[in-house]
């Protein structure tokens, strides 16, 4: 390792610390991009294993396995472990890694404070989860925690999970704001903002929607926590409150917080298939374009979600129409994809795979969210396995195949071996035909009326969970096989050169597999 | 760190401050917005001071009355007359019966709410049980009255009105605080929208 490490002005370490403190002290971006994804997959099997409960139960109609009570436990923490544990610290630690080294940067503009954003994280997750031993159980209010569920009928342990809530949005402002300084100040010569690379762009837009939503949602929970204990009326109708106005704030929050979740995987998207097509990407510019039009709309749509709760009929069309008009700007990316592969040498290498694999259920994911703007429409399908459904489609082969993509893809150059591409393959496919088990028939059950968060159903919904439950399990298995797979590369494995793949674009393929722990510390040349 | 960064960090720091506070300002932002597009049903919840609404060119609507009793709150609690058909531009007293059926003094306070919402902007209300909390003493009863009028420009689609109303326990809801809020003349010009439920 030392062999490659350059002379460093003022810094005088050479490499990394030994033992546990160099995980501890890090302010090395590398090292906090590697802690950010192990959090991140040690979160996704502990939310996959609270979903495998919640599918296990759902196997059959009747109550087979859990109380309720602790079924509604699981259907909270695994949307709260799912989203703010597995999908946003997994894009954290993609931008940590990248960021840096595809702007050409010696490291993140505030290390400092990437090392405490990073861990406040696990005392975040340890006060969440030991929820679940305390008296009245954890959370069971579900992830969008409403108010009154979340306040007057909420179990004791909601304080210690208003407390995660805000040290979490703490790290997701403070990464933000390093993501953004990094973007904005740390450029190499050269690199204008429109000849960016995609996943900067798109970490770039994510930073400013964290940075502008964050905050509403640590709002929402101080309100919250101040009706619960210190006697304030913000939900509470006997004192002036409204309820309704949290299921405002909440998803004035919730809905620029989906587009926090997808856009990163656009970009990631993005570089996967120019690279395995061997072609440049279509229409550059135009992605940035459509990236920023999607992250202005999210701000107008959030009522899109509560068309059930009670709204002037001005207000629905507006609201439909607005989330209607999200289609076109994701349309144009879905053709940007599309195009470039059009005519392009394609190979199908497992990051390949996974990114066609995500352009395609995505996209399926996309139609059905169409199908729930239309007001009329959402009036049927409003609470059901449908919306489940759609969600699902949109975040498990959405942006958890953009993140494996990610892995597959990087993972070369962060360890500096080759994955095994035949178990890399097998878990693609593995993956893919399991993920389309356990979500499309939901599409069914909920059209044919199946509500969402009941731990029972009617006998009629029997086979289609059955089928379900068996998707989920094989697909919780097949993650298994992804942790082997990383842990083999990490391990040994065929050395991987420079550049990695036959086309690929970008600084970080320039500098050598593994890195050096410190890149860039003279600024590269960018003349494309 | 240089400059360039420090001044990229402020801005940035402030923009998060900023919206933190937005999220308390949306509070009343949305009574505002409510009042000013008349959304959500919502009615105000003081006495009127319009003149001239009385006139005779008013036409027939029905107005429904409609009880709820919030959560565990123990009270009955009903409309003397369930429907009641009146004239638009003139004054109707309609009573609501309550009684305490516990063994302990209670505070309540009613909330309104109008069906459709549209017709909430022309219910106007010289008196309501609604604009003050009711204390009962244990098995007392008695008649709440709402003296109200539906003024001329009611939409023509309007021939029936729900007015529902809910009660809530308050009895242990910090009265110094409640009563406060009540009295002042401040908490009836901030909160001109009180919520539906």
């Amino acid at each position: 390792m030392s062999a490659v490490i350059e002379s460093h002005e003022q810094d005088h370490h050479h490499g990394p610390r030994k033992g546990i403190t160099r995980w501890l002290f890090t302010t090395n971006h590398k090292d906090i991009g590697t802690l950010y994804l192990w959090l991140s997959f040690a979160m996704f099997l502990i939310g996959g294993a609270m979903a495998l409960v919640i599918r296990a139960e759902l196997f059959e109609p009747g109550m087979q396995i859990v109380e309720p009570e602790f079924y509604n436990q699981m259907l909270t923490l695994h949307g709260l472990i799912m989203v703010f544990g597995a999908v946003m610290p997994a894009f954290v630690g993609l931008a940590n890694w990248l960021v840096p080294m595809q702007v050409g940067a010696p490291d993140m503009a505030l290390p400092r404070m990437n090392n405490l954003s990073f861990w406040i994280l696990p005392f975040a997750f340890t006060v969440l989860l030991s929820t679940l031993f305390m008296e009245g159980g954890a959370p069971n209010f579900g992830w969008t925690f409403y108010a009154p569920l979340s306040t007057t009928y909420a179990p004791p342990s909601v304080t210690f999970f208003i407390f995660s809530i805000h040290i979490l949005g703490a790290s997701s402002i403070m990464g933000s704001i390093n993501v953004i300084v990094t973007i904005m100040n740390l450029r190499a010569p050269g690199m204008t903002l429109m000849k960016m690379p995609l996943f900067v762009w798109s970490w770039l837009i994510t930073a400013y929607l964290l940075l502008a939503v964050m905050p509403v949602l640590a709002g929402a929970v101080t309100m919250m926590l101040m009706d619960i204990h210190f006697g304030t009326s913000f939900f509470n109708a006997a004192g002036g409150g409204d309820p309704v106005l949290f299921q405002h704030i909440f998803w004035f929050f919730g809905h620029p917080e989906v587009y926090i979740m997808i856009l990163p995987a656009f970009g990631i998207t993005s570089h996967i298939i120019e690279t395995f097509s061997r072609k440049q990407l279509f229409g550059h510019s135009s992605m940035v374009w459509a990236m920023t039009s999607i992250a202005i709309l999210s701000f107008v749509v959030w009522a899109h979600h509560m068309f059930t709760v009670g709204m002037p009929l001005a207000a629905e069309l507006f609201f439909m129409w607005a989330t209607m008009l999200i289609a076109v700007p994701t349309g144009v990316k879905v053709f940007n994809w599309v195009a470039t592969m059009f005519k392009g040498s394609i190979s199908y290498e497992t990051p390949m795979l996974f990114a066609i694999a995500f352009v395609v259920l995505f996209t399926i994911g996309g139609f059905s969210g169409l199908m729930l703007a239309i007001t009329p429409a959402d009036f049927q399908y409003h609470d059901t396995y449908f919306v489940v459904a759609h969600f699902h489609y949109v975040l498990v082969p959405g942006s958890i195949f953009a993140i494996m993509a990610a892995v597959y893809f990087w993972i070369p150059k962060w360890t500096g071996n080759m994955y095994d591409e035949r178990l890399g393959q097998l878990h693609f496919w593995l993956s893919f035909i399991s993920v389309n088990i356990t979500f499309f028939p939901q599409h069914w059950v909920g059209l044919a009326g199946m509500p969402r968060r009941y731990p029972d159903y009617a006998l009629q919904f029997a086979d289609w969970n059955m089928v379900s439950t068996v998707g989920a399990f094989m697909f919780g298995a097949s993650q298994i096989l992804f942790l082997f797979i990383v842990l083999k590369t990490v391990m040994g494995g065929k050395k991987a050169t420079a550049e990695v793949w036959e086309s690929s674009r970008g600084l970080e393929w320039t500098v050598e597999s593994p890195p050096p722990y410190h890149t860039f510390t003279t600024p590269p040349k960018v003349n494309q | 760190m240089n400059n360039k960064s420090k001044k990229t960090i402020k801005l940035l720091s402030t923009v998060a401050l900023g919206m933190f506070i937005f999220s308390f300002a949306l509070v009343p932002l949305y009574d505002v917005f409510c009042e000013v597009t008349g959304l959500n049903g919502k009615i105000e919840l003081k006495a009127t001071t319009e003149k001239g609404l009385e006139n005779q060119d008013g036409r027939d609507i029905s107005i429904q009355f409609i009880s709820h009793n919030n959560e565990e709150m123990p009270w009955i609690f009903k409309p003397s007359e369930e429907k009641i058909k009146i004239k638009t531009g003139k004054y109707h007293t309609a009573t609501f019966y309550v009684r305490n059926p516990t063994s302990k003094g209670m505070v309540a306070q009613a909330i309104p709410s109008v069906a459709p919402s549209n017709a909430a902007s022309h219910l106007k209300k010289l008196e309501c049980f609604c604009f003050e909390q009711q204390e009962l003493a244990p098995g007392e009863e008695a008649l709440l009255p709402v003296k109200l009028i539906f003024d001329n420009d009611l939409p023509k689609s309007i021939k029936n009105v729900v007015l529902s109303y809910t009660i809530f326990d308050v009895t242990n809801y910090k009265d110094a605080e409640m009563n406060q809020h009540q009295n002042s003349s401040d908490y009836q010009e901030d909160h001109v929208m009180e919520p539906s439920i």
